[in-house]
């Protein structure tokens, strides 16, 4: 058995992010994810890697940019008010096809906001934030291992489809500890990137673009970055399901709540009610036909969220026409205990 | 087997000291192990407060409202958490900074109520209260003893400070006679 | 017969999108000499930033990266440091240095980061179709200046050469221009020179270069090569104002 130690979310993240073989890192310091920078300058250089404290959210992603396309692995790590700014870049990215990994540990807003756990960042990471039509793929760890896991994941996932990958984490996921096996559960490759810019030398020169102004021509890109989408939805969706069998109502839940769902599940469940977890692990794609399968037996549906209803809407296209689903949900930092949890499960029971 | 606990204090208490050894035994036994320093804004300026969960099965939720056991430090502490205290669970409280007149718990509380500053000021050294708590917290615990905190005190204690975990352990076993000598 | 003159190599023969009468393509083509006499096409990766400039892939066969407005100096940097090895180039005008990218020219620049940087001043948003600029003379008419730049409302144009030669990380900052003959000449051997910084690792180096825009001016492409002499530079003066001989900065 590999040895586990007890890490702090963000800690297992940064730590993730070198054993992907990621080397350059950039950012400015936001509460609540400075570990990650701080993590990250001591121990990229001793690997070689390169650590540039940015003059800003928009430098950050602009130099993650720079590096996805000489071929590399980059990131950068912030919260609300710097991804907001990092948006163009994104957008940018996701119209030159360069891959990157971006870290948002939510602190709740809208504006300066606050610094406790929240998921209100839902809508911006998975349908919208920059312009234009495109897709970012976002992965939603729920605990310290996945941390560690997914942020291989999400680099090993831009690579292969030149997309950038969201890690989108609560800063409870973010500060709390666990017991982690930090070395990955399965051999970090690389793949070959001929498409990259590294000079012209023994082949035509090359070009990263997203501008694209003769007719039909955008229309056509936009169309290729649709089908790349596709196929995305078709291979990647990541989703835990638990309990789900015998339940007469299924909550769907993502970070921390699902934890907390989890625990209020037991409490339920000791109570003789019949309740399960769906729980995406990747937002977009995001299981739908998981969930729709699931909702044509289970009718009643329960949505936990610290947001006021941004994940809501995926489930509510998903979900089997007939479904009755009940939405709980804590904005502004606020976190439900478990027995809030149960309270809604026993009023959605009750409906 | 779930337990749940939390501790609460100021910042140089050595809160997250003893919560962090309290949770690094449990891994040694191989149970599953949360660890949730000061989370939310009420918490900030200069507060300590931990969230450790012990289970045999997977855990859920990392933070508590119905805890088994408070181990208060301090007042502020006390009068935040000890209501979510259901009867038959654990109140230690610092009464060299509680006043005994603030301790206000459900009937069916086992409450332990020790002077650890004195104590550890009469062991030669006031920064052992937290381990003296530590001690008294295992005493009360049918999981964890002595022997799990000594095999794994020299993870949490600095290099720097290593000269001091006999001391440590002093302490820790003062906690368990302290508690082993009171009627609960 | 013998041949003189032939386009450089890495000059593409295509047809430039510039106005007629614009310099712009002058300075593609003493860039694309530069990069070919220092033999450096094939690991050259340019960097355009957004305006007239960005169809800098059309005209230049080098491997080339589109960055965000005002944005390449970041861009750059992220390239530069995955490929030392590479000669790395940004190439802005006036809106995307001046303006919108004012933070991450400043910063790179500060952080000597072994780039080059081609500033191309026309006094105006270009492509856009000639609105005020942070360079834009003082009393000069522009779609957003219509009754001319009046300093008390819209402050006075920005000398990037000079404000960038202040900065450590510089190691050569240099304004030229492109109206005569003679100031071609000079502007590629500071452009020549700029790339030789980066070849010796000796820092950030910038080369503005004075460009005409007769569209947006309303002028004559004659009259236009006039006002660089007889507007501009008095307020834009050429030179080199920062030169290191030697890494001092390490």
């Amino acid at each position: 058995m590999t040895e586990k130690k007890l890490t702090k979310g963000n800690i297992a993240l940064a730590e993730g992010a070198i054993q992907a073989g990621c080397r350059f890192y950039f950012g400015y310091p936001i509460t609540p994810q400075n570990d990650i920078p701080e993590y990250l300058a001591k121990n990229l250089p001793r690997v070689g890697g390169t650590f540039i404290p940015a003059e800003s959210e928009i430098a950050s992603i602009n130099m993650v940019l720079g590096v996805g396309a000489s071929g590399e692995r980059a990131m950068t790590s912030s919260s609300g008010p710097g991804i907001s700014l990092m948006q163009e870049g994104l957008s940018y990215m996701a119209g030159s096809e360069i891959p990157g990994l971006v870290v948002n540990i939510m602190r709740c807003g809208p504006g300066l906001g606050g610094i406790s756990p929240t998921q209100g960042d839902y809508t911006q990471a998975v349908h919208g934030g920059g312009h234009g039509d495109y897709r970012n793929i976002v992965l939603a760890p729920a605990s310290v291992q996945e941390m560690f896991d997914l942020t291989i994941r999400g680099f090993e996932l831009a690579d292969k489809y030149r997309m950038v990958s969201v890690i989108l984490a609560d800063a409870m996921v973010g500060q709390f500890q666990e017991p982690c096996r930090l070395t990955p559960d399965h051999p970090v490759t690389m793949p070959e990137k001929p498409w990259a810019l590294k000079g012209r030398a023994g082949r035509k020169p090359q070009l990263l673009k997203s501008l694209y102004l003769g007719p039909g021509e955008q229309e056509a890109h936009n169309q290729d970055l649709q089908k790349k989408y596709r196929e995305v939805e078709r291979n990647e969706i990541m989703c835990e399901e638990s309990l789900l069998n015998d339940a007469d109502l299924m909550i769907v839940a993502f970070g921390t709540p699902s934890r907390i769902a989890k625990t209020a599940i037991r409490m339920a469940r000791e109570k003789g009610m019949k309740v399960g977890l769906l729980r995406p692990i990747t937002l977009y794609p995001f299981p739908s036909q998981q969930l729709h399968e699931h909702s044509e037996r289970i009718r009643k549906i329960l949505v936990v969220e610290m947001n006021t209803g941004q994940m809501l809407y995926d489930v509510k296209i998903s979900a089997h026409k007939d479904a009755d689903i009940s939405f709980y949900g804590r904005p502004g930092g606020g976190v439900p205990f478990p027995n809030e949890v149960l309270d809604e499960i026993v009023k959605a029971m009750e409906k | 087997m779930y337990y749940d606990v939390i501790m609460t204090g100021f910042g140089g208490q050595g809160i997250q000291t003893i919560s962090l050894i309290v949770a690094l035994a449990a891994m040694e036994k191989n149970l599953a192990v949360t660890y949730l320093p000061s989370y939310g804004v009420e918490k900030r300026g200069g507060r300590t407060d931990v969230y450790v969960i012990l289970s045999d099965e997977e855990i859920g939720s990392p933070i508590t409202n119905r805890p088994k056991a408070l181990l208060a430090m301090d007042v502020i502490g006390l009068v935040f958490y000890q209501d979510m205290l259901e009867p038959g669970s654990l109140l230690i409280a610092n009464t060299s900074l509680i006043p005994e007149s603030k301790i206000r718990v459900k009937e069916g509380v086992c409450v332990l109520k020790v002077k650890t500053n004195e104590e550890a000021i009469a062991m030669g050294n006031p920064k052992m209260a937290n381990m003296i708590t530590l001690g008294c917290f295992v005493s009360q615990l049918g999981f964890l003893d002595l022997n799990d905190l000594k095999a794994v005190i020299g993870q949490v204690i600095p290099e720097r400070l290593k000269e001091t975990i006999p001391g440590n352990i002093k302490a820790i076993e003062r906690g368990l006679e302290i508690a082993g000598s009171m009627k609960m | 017969m013998e041949k003189i003159f032939t386009r450089t190599p890495t000059l593409t023969s295509s047809e430039t999108h510039f106005c007629p009468g614009c310099t712009h393509g002058i300075a593609h083509r003493i860039l694309a000499e530069a990069i070919d006499e220092l033999g450096i096409a094939d690991r050259t990766i340019g960097i355009p930033g957004v305006g007239c400039c960005v169809f800098l892939y059309y005209y230049i066969a080098i491997d080339t990266l589109e960055a965000p407005h005002g944005r390449a100096p970041a861009c750059a940097t992220g390239m530069k440091r995955a490929q030392p090895d590479k000669i790395i180039f940004n190439y802005q005008g006036d809106g995307d240095m001046a303006a919108i990218g004012t933070s991450e020219i400043i910063h790179a620049a500060n952080r000597g980061e072994n780039i080059t940087v081609i500033f191309i001043n026309n006094s105006v948003y270009g492509m856009t179709g000639g609105q005020m600029a942070p360079t834009t003379l003082l009393g000069q008419q522009t779609t957003t200046s219509p009754y001319g730049r009046n300093f008390q409302t819209e402050g006075y144009p920005i000398k990037m050469a000079e404000m960038l030669a202040t900065l450590e990380g510089v190691a050569y900052s240099a304004r030229v221009s492109l109206h005569k003959p003679k100031n071609v000449m000079q502007a590629k051997k500071a452009i020549i020179k700029a790339f030789e910084m980066q070849i010796n690792q000796m820092g950030f180096s910038m080369v503005e270069i004075l460009s005409t825009c007769n569209t947006n001016w309303r002028v004559s492409p004659i009259e236009a090569l006039d006002v660089i002499e007889n507007e501009m530079i008095p307020y834009f003066p050429l030179g080199v104002f920062k030169e290191r001989t030697g890494k001092d900065f390490l």
